[in-house]
């Protein structure tokens, strides 16, 4: 299974406690402190979509909200499901 | 870390800040490497103040540099050390730290593994106490063991064996993944640099090119479960683009730098010199400041001319390699890496060149010889 294909935009989520985010201005880098691991965001709308991820009842509206349309989630997708396979996101119980 | 060549272009114009930072906390070492690239030993008596340290860490928050790798010499016979790392961690300042073991106690270990923000690196340059002590000194294998015995049994999860690779351990790659298995740790490598007392033996340590070819090989089959520091871009050209895992780049002064003992920041630790110094954190208006203003660094972020490989049709996988490596060789710096794996750096070494001394020698006024016997009898202990 590739890297990501196993994300559920429709559940919430939120960037795991132990990651630092700075902003850079091609995107920002991540940091986990737990895994002692590195990521890059490559642009400002996906670092939007990060920080907003536990503002939002699901991964989709966070998209939405960033501007990101439905045609044009499948990138966006596939880089919140290596950043969840990785760690860096954890799924949310909803409330 | 894994990166696409837009980021890396992005990369080589600089950051605001540094992804990767060493400080060597300290020149004072109880080993005497052979090959140590910042040949240390004795302690510099204007070494940065507890409260000066203290400071840098309080500009690294600021910065958000999410760690630092603390190196030397031995950075924890600083008596200050484990205050220092507290103080880091407890400002958001993560730290990797790399020793020789010395101090690491079953109550150290237990500490280290009571910390989620501490990583811990054990240097050992051979997987059997021959090869390592050759190079690290009498008895150093077993000091390392110990460490890595005394982590594992406190729980701390995931320390890791630094190993640079050498001719002489070059055909062990297995057997430091097997090590660090048994420890539960995992095995990182990096390239030996021409640097420090590096430059003394370097031609006699630095893997021939059969090994590096080798090399390359075992670092694509073994991909991501072994780190690198990136280190050994200048092989990229060996394969295809992308198969080396890691950011294939030079980033002195753009992403990397050193700050050493003194507070003297250099555009990467393997470049302890004047002709890469960009400044110092108490003369230069602090670390943020000479990462900013530093004109050392703005010609390192600028566009890098491809000189006599310009014409070399790998030269978007190496970019000409490591800097510190062709300048500690007396190689041009717009030319090819020594260890150049299309072949070009052997002519160029071959040629008329200088090597430049290093900046300063902290060695103790001991005779370091690789191996064989010692140079005076009543230097070893008889027993």
């Amino acid at each position: 299974m590739p890297a990501g294909a196993g994300f559920d935009p429709t559940h919430s989520w939120r960037l795991h406690p132990q990651v630092a985010v700075r902003p850079e201005p091609f995107g920002a880098l991540l940091y986990h402190f737990g895994t002692r691991k590195l990521s890059f965001l490559k642009n400002r709308t996906i670092l939007a979509v990060v920080e907003s991820l536990e503002s939002h009842a699901d991964a989709r509206s966070a998209l939405h909200a960033a501007g990101v349309a439905r045609d044009a989630e499948a990138p966006y997708l596939h880089a919140l499901g290596v950043l969840a396979a990785s760690n860096m996101l954890q799924r949310r119980e909803t409330r | 870390m894994t990166a696409t060549s837009g980021l890396i272009s992005r990369f080589e114009r600089g950051l605001d800040a540094p992804i990767c930072l060493t400080w060597e906390l300290t020149y004072a070492c109880n080993l005497a490497c052979v090959h140590c690239l910042s040949s240390s030993g004795k302690r510099d008596p204007l070494e940065l103040t507890t409260g000066q340290c203290k400071a840098v860490i309080d500009e690294l928050q600021r910065m958000q540099v999410f760690y630092v790798n603390i190196g030397g010499g031995e950075p924890t016979v600083r008596p200050d050390f484990w205050e220092l790392v507290d103080y880091a961690t407890a400002h958001d300042v993560g730290v990797k730290f790399s020793t020789n073991g010395v101090r690491i106690t079953p109550e150290v270990a237990a500490r280290l593994a009571a910390s989620d923000y501490v990583d811990v690196q054990i240097s050992l340059d051979g997987a059997s106490a021959e090869v390592n002590d050759a190079v690290r000194g009498p008895g150093s294998f077993a000091t390392a063991t110990r460490a890595l015995e005394n982590l594992a049994a406190a729980g701390f999860a995931d320390a890791k064996i630094s190993v640079v690779v050498t001719r002489h351990n070059a055909g062990q790659l297995d057997d430091f993944k097997n090590l660090a298995e048994r420890y539960g740790a995992t095995l990182r490598i990096t390239r030996l640099r021409p640097s420090g007392r590096g430059a003394d033996v370097w031609d006699e340590l630095h893997p021939t090119a059969h090994q590096q070819r080798q090399l390359y090989d075992w670092l694509v089959a073994h991909g991501e479960g072994v780190l690198t520091g990136d280190s050994f871009f200048h092989l990229s050209g060996l394969g295809e683009p992308g198969a080396l895992a890691g950011l294939n780049m030079c980033g002195a002064g753009r992403v990397v730098c050193l700050i050493d003992p003194v507070g003297d920041v250099y555009a990467c630790p393997f470049a302890i010199h004047e002709k890469f110094l960009a400044g110092n954190v108490l003369s230069d208006g602090g670390f943020d400041a000479v990462w900013k203003n530093s004109e050392l660094f703005a010609e390192l972020r600028s566009p890098q001319s491809a000189g006599a490989c310009g014409g070399c049709g790998h030269y978007d996988a190496c970019r000409g390699g490591c800097m510190a490596a062709k300048f500690f060789t007396g190689l041009p710096l717009d030319g090819p890496d020594p260890e150049c794996v299309q072949g070009y750096g052997e002519p160029a070494l071959a040629g008329a060149r200088q090597v430049p001394r290093p900046r300063a020698d902290h060695s103790r006024a001991v005779p370091l010889t690789l191996s064989g016997p010692p140079a005076r009898p009543c230097n070893e202990s008889p027993l």
